[in-house]
């Protein structure tokens, strides 16, 4: 129900403590640095980004490294991995492998010279099937490509466009080429691109032979092989092979070198981790012999802090409360049951310093209103049991994913809850099941009523619920007022609107038009609605006059009070907006029975009976995702928008530790709960 | 062969009408929005995969309003007994009212359903941009399909509360 009390702690040491303490802080991870001595004589900072940087490029390279191994040699990892959060180890586990780095690390670079050669090899295998490509329209010539001919005759070699025939080329050549005495022509192959053709002639007419195949669109052809190209394409078949056998080899290597994956998650983390506090002393004022680290911590992390450091080294520790205008990171605490939903909190802002930390009002109408919408028994039980179970089956889930699991855990609850206060369990299969195949209908009474009967009694329930919610976020806003000393803000800004709207209330419901909603006509006492009036008119007026007080101009503040009371309607807009709360609880439970009523359709029977369980399991699921999806975003639309709307500002930053941040695992801190 | 006459069952042929509208309408505006919201999370994908599940929730949320539809669709088919027993004998002003009825789902679905589709694609660009706001992210295409939810809600009230 609180922002955490930051204080802000100095600890001033000598220099050659400065690794152990730096490690200390780390480990702990409970303080966020942040300093306030800037450039001073005696005080300069040390540049770090060199070997920081080398430390980030070692993290990256066994990252890669890892990436290789995991190409070639694929964990074996669960369904549910991302629910398993980071694998926990000894430190002394961790150490050993620490003190091996250098080793690792040139482990790492093989690995990463072994994937460049199968790279290498790829290309290398590529290019050579590009070559036997272009050599496949010449495989019936059994000459070399570049076959000059002998003593008398030459050869051209070469393509010509598609569809040319023998005869078209001799016709060629007589007509271009009248002298000449002797040609011949071979076509080789012919396909949809081109003709490809061998003609001989005689040397000394080998000039004037081809002008006159040009003519006729002959190119010699682009790539030419020093051998009769069956041959060619053989050796280069060859080589592919030989290429194709050293990535087989290297890759079987990869994966032999299974064994070091774990090494190199450790090696990972561990240079992430100094690497984060190399970023760190980089920021750290150092004189000759001492040094300063300054930051935020909770106040009850403090005296942690001083048993750890001022028991364990020689050091001066400050602690101070933080000035007036200092903005501190924001870390939220609250009960089990609450602390789940600071999530949703966070998703939307955190309070700025001072504010009111919502979170445990907001959890209450959070699983009251999940549960309105999702309404049905069946449906909460599964989600509640399944959060459960994934909970106590994964212990070391990481923090997010953990606080979500437990709101949908209560949600589920919830959602049992008002489901039973329905009669919905998975929406009428109750009645399907009975009526069909065992002949009568037998009913499961909601406790309350059940909503498709009287819909409009549940949206009257839907718009009080969403007034109730509506006055606790004005009621926050006064209490933050009268907490700030603001009474005249309180007053004109709070408890006028609260007189109107529960004037204009009182007012409206003895009417008729809500009688023809409600089916029922309310009679209040005279004096009530003489209240009622009397409640309405002193609002209106104390908001026309009051709501501008900030201008002098009489005129201008009437102006602006008349436009503020205007704002009647964007609370009857705000209430209306829940009666979604109706359409959802409906929505869910006539999908459900449109979904029972199809499956029951095949009647009676073991083949009705199969065909009902299987349109059953699969429509429930359907529905049950996207009501789930829908129950959840119009949950947190209604908190941000309406309830937010009327108190929250926002606007603080998160608190993020000095810690170790690790990928891969979690290192044990040897001297836990400090 | 004497089949049913429309001229003689034009009560039900409007109520069947409605039902046909309410969900053709509102189905075609959730396909619509959906589709939209696709293409956007497919472009988000190809450049990052482990965004898969974010962008798939944001591409469900105008998913809705074919539901809707299907309910009032359903609704008003059980009512006239189309489904499960024999139809009912309507005349034909409240088989028109029946009609009327169903109009504001569909087409409110219609039109939502396209434009929070467009306003997924553009929350699915958030994402892209700063995975950590996926709260704020979401809110925006939930906004549109308030009116979807209050036509819905007419829509119930108004075909339940034809007499038949």
């Amino acid at each position: 129900m609180a922002v955490l009390q930051m204080q802000r702690v100095s600890i001033c040491a000598l220099k050659k403590d400065r690794k152990a303490i730096l490690e200390k802080l780390q480990s702990m991870g409970i303080m966020e640095i942040n300093h306030v001595i800037d450039d001073d004589e005696d005080f300069e900072r040390m540049d770090t980004m060199n070997v920081r940087q080398g430390f980030e490029k070692n993290a990256q390279t066994a990252d890669h490294a890892l990436d290789i191994l995991n190409q070639y040699a694929p964990e074996k990892k669960s369904l549910f991995a991302s629910l398993e959060g980071k694998k926990l180890v000894g430190q002394e586990q961790f150490q050993k492998a620490v003190s091996r780095k250098k080793e690792i690390m040139r482990d790492a670079k093989g690995l990463m010279d072994l994937s460049k050669e199968i790279a290498e090899n790829k290309a290398g295998i590529q290019k050579l099937e590009n070559q036997i490509e272009s050599l496949s329209p010449w495989m019936a010539l059994d000459v070399p490509m570049n076959y000059k001919g002998t003593a008398k005759t030459a050869m051209l070699l070469g393509t010509m466009a598609p569809g040319t025939t023998q005869e078209a080329v001799y016709r060629l050549i007589a007509e271009h080429a009248p002298e000449n005495t002797a040609a011949d022509v071979e076509i080789i192959t012919s396909d949809k691109d081109a003709v490809y053709l061998a003609v001989f002639c005689m040397k000394k007419e080998e000039r004037a032979v081809e002008d006159a195949l040009r003519t006729g669109g002959f190119a010699r052809p682009t790539q030419t092989a020093n051998q009769i190209p069956a041959k060619a394409k053989a050796e280069y078949e060859a080589e592919k092979e030989k290429l194709l056998n050293r990535i087989a080899a290297i890759e079987k290597e990869i994966s032999g070198k299974e064994g070091i994956r774990e090494d190199l998650k450790f090696i990972s983390d561990y240079f992430r981790i100094r690497a984060e506090k190399y970023e760190i002393l980089g920021t750290l004022p150092q004189s000759k012999r001492t040094f300063i680290v300054s930051g935020y911590v909770a106040k009850k992390g403090v005296p942690a802090i001083e048993k750890a450091i001022g028991n364990g080294f020689d050091c001066i520790i400050d602690v101070e409360e933080l000035k007036d205008e200092e903005e501190p990171p924001i870390v939220l605490q609250n009960n089990g049951f609450s602390a789940s939903m600071e999530g949703v909190l966070e998703s939307y802002a955190l309070p700025h310093k001072g504010e009111f930390d919502p979170t445990t009002i907001m959890s209450f109408f959070y699983v009251f209103f999940f549960g309105m919408m999702l309404s049905d028994a069946a449906y909460g039980a599964i989600l509640a049991i399944a959060c459960f179970v994934v909970l106590k089956k994964f212990p070391r889930m990481g923090t997010g994913m953990k606080k979500m699991m437990k709101m949908f855990m209560y949600c589920g609850v919830s959602t049992l809850i008002w489901g039973i206060l329905f009669g919905g369990y998975f929406g009428n299969v109750v009645d399907i099941v009975s009526s069909t195949f065992f002949g009568k209908t037998v009913t499961v009474p909601a406790l309350w009523f059940a909503p498709l009967d009287d819909p409009m009694k549940l949206l009257i329930y839907s718009l009080a619920f969403g007034l109730v919610h509506l006055f606790v976020g004005l009621g926050i806003k006064g209490y933050m007022l009268l907490k700030d000393g603001k009474t005249l803000d309180f007053f004109c800004d709070v408890v006028l609107w609260y007189a109107l709207l529960i004037g204009l209330i009182l007012l409206l419901i003895p009417t008729d038009i809500f009688a023809s909603i409600m089916g029922s006509k309310v009679v209040f006492p005279a004096a009530l609605n003489t209240l009622a009036k009397v409640l309405a008119i002193i609002g209106a007026l104390g908001l026309v006059l009051m709501s501008g007080r900030a201008n002098k101009n009489p005129a201008l503040r009437i102006a602006l009070g008349a436009y503020d009371l205007y704002n009647i309607t964007g609370w009857l807009s705000d209430v209306l907006s829940y009666s979604r709360l109706l359409a959802l609880g409906l929505a869910t439970g006539v999908i459900a029975s449109v979904i029972n009523q199809m499956a029951s359709m095949a009647g009676n029977g073991i083949v009705g009976a199969i065909i009902f369980i299987l349109i059953f399991i699969v429509g429930h699921t359907l529905n049950l995702a996207i009501n789930l999806l829908g129950a959840y975003v119009h949950t947190n639309r209604l908190q941000f928008v309406e309830f937010f709307g009327k108190f929250y500002e926002g606007g603080g930053k998160a608190f993020h530790p000095f810690e170790a941040d690790t990928m891969y695992v979690t290192v044990q801190d040897v001297t836990e709960n400090n | 062969m004497e089949g049913i006459s429309i001229w003689s069952n034009l009560g039900l042929v409007y109520a069947l009408l409605g039902a046909a509208v309410a969900v053709f309408l509102a189905g075609a505006g959730s396909a619509i929005g959906v589709g939209i919201a696709g293409q956007a999370a497919a472009g988000v994908v190809t450049e990052d995969p482990s965004k898969f599940g974010q962008v798939l929730v944001m591409q469900l949320l105008p998913g809705t309003q074919g539901l809707y539809g299907l309910l009032i669709g359903f609704i008003t088919l059980s009512k006239v007994g189309l489904i499960g027993g024999g139809a009912a004998d309507i005349d034909p002003q409240t088989g028109l009212l029946i009609l009327a009825a169903c109009l504001p789902i569909g087409i409110v679905g219609l039109i939502s359903g396209k434009y929070q589709g467009k306003t997924s694609a553009a929350s699915i660009g958030i994402i892209a941009k700063r995975p950590d706001q996926f709260g704020k992210a979401m809110l925006f295409p939930a906004m549109v399909e308030t009116y979807a939810i209050l036509a819905l809600l007419i829509s119930f009230l108004a075909v339940s509360g034809v007499q038949i």
